[in-house]
C-alpha cells in the first residue's frame, strides 16, 4: 500500500523508442492515443489503484517573492528550461514491482503508425506523513 | 447514538445473515445498509435489541435485493433461486470472518479494506479517506476482494497469522484520516482476542496497547517526531501500558512463544523504564536475538544492531550493522546514530544527511535533516 507519481515529461526524459512529435501523427492516432490513456485510467479505478491523474499544460509562469511590500516577480517561460512535466497519474498499489508494471502499460501507449511509444516515465514514491507507528 | 457500538455488532449480524444462507458479497452490502439506517433511525428511536434490529433490517434489505436481482434474472429466463430463512445460530462466527477477510488470495491492501468495512463496520468513504484514496477507487478494491472471496467457503479454516498480519498493517497506517486507524486495530484486535485464545493474538494487542500508549509523547507540539529516548514519559498512557503488560504477561505463561509475544516484550520493557537511561537493553538485546530466531528478518537485525549499541557501545553495534547489507532502509540512519555516538561527528552528519534523503516518511526525513544540521553546525564552530 503506497503511492506512487507517474510522471510524464514533455522535455526532460531521455528519448522515447518512437520518438515522433504527435503534431506528425495521423489523426487516428492522436484519437488512439487519448483512448488508451482514458482505458487505462479507467482499469486502474476499477482494480481499486487509481488516484488521480492531470495533464500541465506546457506554457508555465515562473514566480518569486520580491520581498515586502512588492509585487511577486514573473518571468519565463523559458525555452530552455530543460525538464518540463506534462502531465502525472498517482497510483496506490501493493508492491514497487506492481508500480513498474503499470508504468509499463502507461509506457506502451501507442503513437506514431501505432506503434506503442516505448515513452520513459519516471517512478517517483510518496513520502508518507508519518512514520509506521512499530519501528524500535 | 453510541457508533461504537453499532460497529461492534456488525461482524455478529453479518454472519448470522451468512449462516442463513445468504451470499457473503450480498449480505455484506446489506449490512452495510443496515448500520446507515440504524444511524438515521436509531437517534430518534432507539431499538431495545440492537442487534435483533440490526439482524431484522439486514436481512429485509438482502431479500429486497435478492428478489429485484432475481425479478431481473427472470426476466432474462433464469431460474429464482431464493436462501432459504433458518435460525440465529448462537456460536459465534466472527473468527471465520476475520478469516474470510484475511484470506490468503488477498492482496494485503484488499484484505485491510475489507477487513475494515465487512468485520469494523466503516463505510467505504471513512475506509477511503483514511488511506487517501477516491471513495470510488476503495469502493472498486472492496467488490473485488468480495469477488476474490466468493468461492471460498465460509466456515473453511484460516489461519490466524495471516489475520494478524492485516491487524498489524491497519495498527501501522497510524492515523492519517478522520478515522483513527491505530485505535481500530486495537478495537478488532480486541474482538479477536475475546473470540479466539491464542498467544500471538494476545501477544499483538499486547504490542499494539503498549505502543499506543506512548503517542501523546511521540510528536511534538509542531508535528515533529520525538524519539523514544527524549520523548517526556509523564505523557504515557500508563493504563494502556498496565493493561499491554498483563496481557503480555498472560500469553508468555502459556510457553508459545511468537513474533509478536517477543516485540511486544521489547515495547514492554521500554514502556517499563523510568528514563532513558534505565532502559534494560541487555534483556532488549535477548528478545531481539529472540526475534531473529522467530523471524530471521533483516529489518529485526538493524533494530537489534541499535540495542546491541545501547548495551555494549557503539562499536558492538557498528560491528552488529557490519553484517547487514546497506540497501536496507533506515540502515544509514542507524549508521548515523551509532557513529555519532563513538565521536565521529562529521561521519554521522553525513550519514544523517544520506539517511534523509533515503526516508519515506516526511516527519522521519524532517528528524533526520535537523540531526544532520545540528552536527554540521557543531562542526562548523
Amino acid at each position: 500500500m503506497a503511492k506512487y507519481l507517474l510522471l510524464k515529461h514533455y522535455r526532460g526524459a531521455p528519448a522515447a523508442v518512437n520518438d515522433v512529435p504527435m503534431d506528425r501523427w495521423t489523426p487516428e492516432e492522436v484519437s488512439a492515443h487519448i483512448q488508451y490513456m482514458r482505458d487505462f485510467a479507467d482499469r486502474l479505478e476499477k482494480s481499486g489503484e487509481f488516484v488521480d491523474g492531470q495533464a500541465l499544460s506546457p506554457e508555465g509562469t515562473f514566480v518569486r517573492y520580491d520581498g515586502e511590500g512588492r509585487p511577486p516577480v514573473t518571468d519565463g517561460p523559458f525555452a530552455e528550461t530543460k525538464d518540463l512535466i506534462a502531465g502525472w497519474m498517482v497510483i496506490d498499489v501493493d508492491t514497487y514491482e506492481r508500480a513498474v508494471e503499470l508504468a509499463g502499460e502507461l509506457s506502451a501507449a501507442p503513437g506514431a503508425g501505432g506503434r506503442p511509444i516505448h515513452e520513459w516515465l519516471e517512478l517517483r514514491p510518496f513520502l508518507v506523513e508519518t512514520p509506521p507507528t512499530i519501528t524500535e | 447514538m453510541d457508533e461504537a457500538l453499532l460497529r461492534s455488532l456488525t461482524p455478529s449480524v453479518l454472519t448470522v445473515l451468512v449462516r442463513r444462507g445468504a451470499d457473503f458479497a450480498a449480505a455484506e452490502d446489506a449490512v452495510q445498509d443496515a448500520l446507515v439506517e440504524a444511524v438515521r433511525v436509531w437517534p430518534a428511536d432507539p431499538p431495545r435489541d440492537p442487534k435483533g434490529w440490526l439482524i431484522t433490517v439486514a436481512w429485509r434489505r438482502f431479500l429486497d435485493a435478492t428478489r429485484a436481482d432475481a425479478a431481473r434474472r427472470r426476466r432474462e429466463d433464469v431460474v429464482e433461486v431464493e436462501p432459504a430463512p433458518g435460525p440465529a445460530p448462537e456460536h459465534d462466527d466472527t473468527l471465520q470472518l476475520y478469516f474470510l477477510c484475511a484470506h490468503p488470495s488477498l492482496t494485503p491492501s484488499s484484505a485491510v479494506a475489507l477487513t475494515l468495512r465487512a468485520v469494523g463496520g466503516l463505510t467505504t468513504r471513512q475506509i477511503a479517506q483514511a488511506y487517501l484514496v477516491p471513495e470510488a477507487t476503495m469502493a472498486q478494491r472492496i467488490s473485488r476482494a468480495k469477488r476474490t472471496v466468493s468461492g471460498v467457503r465460509f466456515e473453511q479454516p484460516g489461519d490466524v497469522a495471516t489475520v494478524l498480519r492485516v491487524l498489524y498493517l491497519v495498527f501501522n497506517e497510524g492515523y492519517s484520516g478522520d478515522v483513527d486507524l491505530a485505535a481500530e486495530a486495537i478495537r478488532l484486535t480486541r474482538q479477536l482476542a475475546a473470540t479466539f485464545d491464542h498467544p500471538e493474538v494476545a501477544g499483538l494487542l499486547a504490542l499494539m496497547l503498549l505502543h499506543h500508549a506512548r503517542r501523546a509523547g511521540r510528536t511534538a507540539p509542531d508535528g515533529g517526531l520525538v524519539p523514544l529516548a527524549e520523548q517526556d514519559r509523564g505523557r504515557w498512557d500508563t493504563a494502556a501500558i498496565a493493561e499491554g503488560v498483563v496481557i503480555l504477561q498472560a500469553a508468555l505463561a502459556r510457553d508459545r512463544l511468537g513474533e509478536f509475544q517477543a516485540q511486544a516484550a521489547i515495547a514492554a520493557l521500554h514502556a517499563d523504564a523510568p528514563t532513558a537511561a534505565e532502559t534494560d537493553w541487555v534483556q532488549i538485546v535477548e528478545w531481539y536475538d529472540e526475534l531473529v530466531r522467530l523471524t530471521d528478518s533483516p529489518v529485526v537485525r538493524l533494530n537489534r544492531a541499535v540495542a546491541v549499541g545501547e548495551a555494549d557501545g557503539p562499536r558492538a553495534g557498528l560491528s552488529a550493522l557490519a553484517e547487514l547489507h546497506d540497501t536496507l532502509p533506515r540502515h544509514a540512519a542507524v549508521a548515523a546514530y551509532l557513529h555519532e555516538r563513538d565521536g565521529n561527528l562529521a561521519t554521522a552528519a553525513r550519514l544523517y544527511a544520506e539517511a534523509a534523503r533515503q526516508a519515506s516518511h516526511v516527519a522521519e526525513r524532517d528528524y533526520l535533516t535537523r540531526q544532520a544540521a545540528r552536527l554540521n553546525t557543531l562542526g562548523a564552530r
